[in-house]
């Protein structure tokens, strides 16, 4: 009975894994084929980004159990410290081979910082608490990238809160952050292949710390923490381990996204609240605590707003109202048992079932 | 379930995967059967006018030129404005026989003021065929697509990504003033017309026009003996209530308050200024033209406003006055700054192509490399300004008008 | 002397806040949802008042009324169409068809009205109080905004204390299967509590756009999610810590424009938010809840 629950997980593990390949292997063949369009082959790094952050959200929101609507906040953070070094070291280490990897770790590290500074006041709240306190620091982390300025010259690096001006370098210096404007000018390392790497990566970390016995606790904590508390389990430990971990996979997004355009900026666009409502989006239409299905929803929802540019003007109201309508039919109890009495397996077995009598 | 639910979306994913690869492949047909049809049935009349002078120019093929902006989210007055102001452009260049007897066609894509979104856009627009790049209208999303397009090696113009980074590769030029030199240039006017020694700025922190105009402005107040008594900011999340900044700015004795910012928050500034008793000089630059067009807006509180501008929509040369009533007509509202810019981008893409030669045959390359050249030849007279010549580096040679608004209409100064 | 002025300019600001966070502590508080669309719910408010009173020229009081209405009804078909239907499932799967909703809302808002900023005319007819020989001015806005807010939260404490339709509202937010039980129409109840919330986001519209007279189908997002954050400050379904979270909110944020940093005014805001979750988890006037196993 145990072995064969067991080889149920690593199966259904291996099948998330697969697709995952198998989608890989069909793009990298149509593209050497010719087939891609440009819009699509553009489109690959941002969904790896994206499927990296919903699973990395899935984490917090689906096994930890807690609303996170901070989360493009730690991308944040990533984005910048690792497009920083990229941008410092682009001279000294010319290989992207070996730059970009140390960039992502470093990514990775600030925002598992982060998380924890984050976590460590936050998680002891509860609910649509923790949610607004996650919210604000998201806003907070977007707030202050936008007002820091940092130089470099000859004499080493210059910081400041105001303005270029009153970094006070000599002719030599450059300026590397210069508040709203952000950091132009990072070296284009993403490509597909490393995004797919980072998201086997993320699924390994994410599927293994699932079904492992840190997994089983922070489940635990969630279904019920005073429970989990008597029989002996830390949660102060397990919960900030989880909620560090996630955060560390949103800077590796973090660190894919910045290394993918040649602009970098803290707009309410792209890490504000919005944007980490929209990575709630794609793991709640994928089902809570369901890798798999957040992959899905990433990608759908990724797709149908570029795939509606026919639509000019009514393309964000149709992507709208898809959007509503697919968590109705996902989510309503009443369309769900509607589905289960008309889906496929069911009208098939009261065919089966007529037969035999 | 969770499977079938999977299952379904896995479907779906699969079918907009191959919706999304084969997508462009039919509408290059479609595009392309067009113009067959269109060249081959010259003898097949059409009834209006503006058809039967598409049919003759199609003879010499089609041109086409993209173009991104937002034209939803927050900023899309911006984008909405520039696709329609490019499109008045283009259907009178369609209409008196094309570029070089090529018809342009012309496709806008929304970024919804975002980098990646604005990069998709100009995926998809190479899927169309694009040929020419007009775009990206604001700074941050130019910047992310000025590094495609270099890549590409495609022409690119932006009407209005007004930083440096914008033009940065020598693929691109724009068509608006640069925001360093809006900043420069209107602490020179201030200085030199010793319009005020004390100066107060009010600019948004979180956006990038804003925030390169004032900081060159800050660095060049210094040079013209002028004192930046109060720099107050605000942000994209907070900018509803201006009271405070509005105070400090008239605590700290200043003459002039200078508000390099967009005209939706200056009116808000304005009214708030108003209603506080704080009666002082205005100066603001490009992004305060529109200001007057604000639906239901009370102009008497812009009276006395000074701004860099070169545009203005009630100037009384016949190209203003035409373009302005086209654009009432079509699309309703004043035209802004923004939609001049993009009206000419179309004509200065125009002229290049002339000058160059450009038939529709070339590629994209071969197209941008004879446009750079002829860029740097072209003289323009356009909507916002007379005489604009470009130099290699993407940069246009215009004069900033400084206007002032009195009586509700702009007055030149 | 500058100080009192921030403080007046802030408690404007705050009171707008707190009118909106009435509405959203109403629907939270009763219906345990976090209603991400009643931002744009006071936008298509104040829409309709522009629309009635600038381009039709009606009288100010005949667009208020028509705001209520055209809210109220709204309201009531968002609730039925996207939220109702999700009444069992998991909250955040109403968080996130709010989401959806919002998004439609505006697009739609976008595609009627156009991108175009509007100006609003303020539909107050009472003029600024001066005080200190005129060095001190309180706008007609502000004075009307806190009374409608004290109006309101009188009205709605008494409304849910006193009447048999208030006293369901509680009964439902306590536990909405035992509500069903003792023979509570929760469906019918959680719609009021949806028309009276849209009905109360119609006035703050109309206030909002009078106070800050800038229109555009985004204008209800930011100060809906201020007003929410004021909500969470003062206790999340607490009818007077809506007021005081509001009112508190706009005070520290102008305040900190004022004397720290307007760079960094928005951080400040929500790093108080923060400290005071901290030191008190529910909010300042929530209700504590005890755990069970």
């Amino acid at each position: 009975m145990k072995s064969r629950s067991i080889s149920k997980t690593t199966r259904s593990n291996f099948i998330t894994y697969g697709i995952v390949i198998a989608a890989y292997l069909i793009m990298q063949a149509l593209i050497a084929a010719d087939q891609v369009s440009s819009l699509l082959n553009g489109l690959l790094v941002p969904l790896c980004i994206y499927v990296i952050m919903a699973v990395s959200l899935n984490l917090t929101v689906g096994i930890l159990g807690e609303l996170s609507l901070g989360h493009a906040g730690f991308m944040c953070v990533g984005a910048f410290t690792s497009s920083l070094f990229s941008l410092c070291m682009e001279e000294t280490l010319t290989s992207s081979m070996i730059r970009f990897p140390i960039a992502i770790l470093i990514g990775a590290a600030a925002a598992a910082v982060m998380g924890l500074i984050v976590g460590i006041p936050v998680l002891r709240l509860k609910g649509d608490y923790l949610a607004i306190v996650t919210l604000a620091f998201g806003e907070i982390i977007k707030n202050v990238v936008n007002v820091i300025y940092l130089g470099r010259d000859a004499s080493g690096f210059h910081f400041s809160m105001e303005s270029t001006l009153a970094l006070n370098m000599d002719e030599t210096g450059t300026v590397l952050i210069k508040g709203a404007q952000g950091i132009t000018g990072t070296p284009k390392d993403s490509t597909f292949t490393i995004g797919v790497v980072m998201v086997l990566i993320t699924l390994i970390i994410v599927l293994n710390l699932i079904h492992s016995r840190t997994g089983r606790a922070v489940m635990a904590i969630r279904d019920n923490r005073i429970a989990a508390e008597s029989i002996g389990i830390n949660v102060t430990k397990y919960k900030l381990l989880a909620f560090t971990i996630s955060a560390a996979l949103a800077g590796v997004a973090g660190a894919l996204y910045s290394h993918n355009l040649s602009s970098l900026a803290a707009t309410q666009k792209n890490f504000g609240y919005n944007q980490s409502i929209m990575f709630l989006v794609y793991v709640v239409l994928g089902g809570i605590g369901n890798i798999r299905g957040s992959i899905i929803a990433t990608v759908v929802l990724t797709l149908l707003p570029e795939l509606l540019r026919s639509m000019d003007s009514y393309r964000m109201l149709i992507y709208a109202i898809v959007l509503i309508v697919m968590m109705l039919v996902n989510w309503s109890p009443a369309i769900i048992d509607f589905r289960k009495r008309h889906s496929l397996k069911n009208l098939l077995g009261k065919a089966a079932r007529k037969e035999a009598r | 379930m969770k499977r079938m639910i999977s299952l379904g979306m896995a479907a779906v994913l699969a079918v907009s995967m191959t919706a999304c690869s084969s997508g462009n492949s039919a509408e290059e047909t479609t595009a392309a059967a067009e113009t067959t049809a269109a060249a081959g049935d010259a003898a097949e009349t059409e009834a209006a006018g503006d058809d039967a002078a598409e049919t003759e120019a199609a003879a010499g093929g089609t041109i086409k030129i993209g173009g991104i902006g937002p034209i939803s989210g927050g900023t899309a007055i911006y984008g909405q404005a520039v696709m329609n102001g490019a499109q008045i452009a283009v259907d009178e260049i369609n209409a008196a026989g094309g570029i070089n007897g090529m018809t342009i066609e012309y496709q806008f894509e929304d970024d919804e003021n975002d980098t990646t979104i604005a990069v998709n856009a100009y995926n998809s627009l190479k899927d169309w065929g694009m040929q020419i790049l007009m775009g990206t209208v604001t700074s941050l999303p130019c910047v992310a697509v000025a590094a495609e397009s270099a890549n590409d090696n495609m022409f690119q113009l932006t009407p209005s990504g007004s930083a440096v980074e914008c033009i940065q590769n020598d693929n691109a030029f724009r068509v608006c003033f640069s925001d360093p030199n809006q900043g420069a240039a209107s602490a020179q006017y201030i200085g030199e017309h010793g319009l005020a020694t004390k100066v107060a700025v009010i600019y948004d922190s979180s956006d990038v026009y804003s925030s390169g105009i004032y900081e060159k402005f800050a660095q060049e107040a210094a040079n013209q003996g002028i004192e930046v008594t109060a720099a107050e900011a605000f942000t994209a999340d907070s900018k509803t209530d201006f009271t405070v900044q509005l105070q400090k700015c008239k605590d700290s004795g200043a003459e002039l308050v200078f508000l390099p910012i967009y005209y939706s928050e200056a009116a808000l500034i304005l009214t708030q200024a108003d209603s506080m008793g704080f009666d002082t000089q205005f100066f603001g630059c490009d992004g305060l033209d529109g200001l007057l067009s604000v639906e239901n807006f009370d102009t008497a509180l812009a009276e006395g406003v000074m701004l860099l501008t070169p545009f203005a929509a009630d100037a009384e040369d016949e190209l203003t006055q035409s373009f302005v009533s086209k654009y009432e007509e079509t699309y309703g509202g004043t035209p802004n700054q923004f939609a001049a810019d993009a009206y000419d981008a179309i004509y200065a893409i125009k002229a290049a192509a002339e000058q160059a030669g450009i038939t529709s045959d070339m590629s994209v390359s071969d197209i941008c490399e004879a446009m750079k050249t002829a860029m740097t030849e072209i003289t323009i007279d356009g909507l916002t300004g007379t005489g604009m010549t470009w130099t290699a580096d993407g940069e246009p040679s215009k004069e900033p008008k400084a206007v002032m608004i009195e009586n509700g209409a702009y007055t030149a100064m | 002397m500058s100080f009192v002025s921030y403080l007046i300019n802030g408690i404007s600001l705050g009171s707008v806040y707190a009118l909106i966070a009435l509405g959203y502590t109403m629907v939270y508080g009763i219906a345990k949802m976090l209603n991400f669309a009643h931002g744009d719910v006071i936008m298509i408010g104040a829409y309709t008042v522009f629309v009635t009173v600038t381009n039709l020229g009606l009288p100010p009081a005949a667009g208020i009324l028509l705001a209520i209405v055209v809210c109220t009804v709204l309201g009531v078909v968002i609730e039925r169409v996207a939220y109702k239907p999700l009444r069992m499932a998991s909250p955040l799967a109403v968080l996130i068809t709010a989401i959806g909703v919002s998004y439609l809302l505006q697009n739609v808002a976008l595609l009627i009205f156009g991108a175009n900023t509007k100006s609003f005319t303020s539909v107050v007819g009472v003029p600024a109080l001066k005080l200190a020989g005129g060095q001190l001015s309180i706008s007609g806005e502000t004075i009307v905004t806190i009374l409608t807010c004290i109006v309101i939260m009188i009205a709605l404490t008494a409304f849910i204390h006193k009447t048999k339709a208030g006293q369901a509202m509680l009964a439902v937010s306590e536990d909405k299967g035992a509500a069903q039980l003792m023979g509570i129409n929760v469906n019918g109840t959680i719609a009021l509590t949806f028309a009276i919330g849209s009905a109360l986001a119609a006035v703050a519209g109309v206030l909002l756009c009078s106070a800050y007279p800038s229109l555009t189908p985004y204008t209800g997002s930011m100060p809906g999610i201020k007003a929410f954050v004021a909500a969470v400050f003062g206790g999340i379904g607490s009818i007077p810590g809506a007021f005081i979270g509001g009112l508190l909110l706009g005070v520290i944020e102008n305040l900190s424009k004022a004397y720290i940093s307007s760079e960094m005014a928005d951080a400040i805001v929500f790093g108080v938010l923060i400290v005071v979750l901290l030191v008190r988890p529910t909010g300042l006037l929530g209700k504590k809840m005890s755990e069970k196993v």
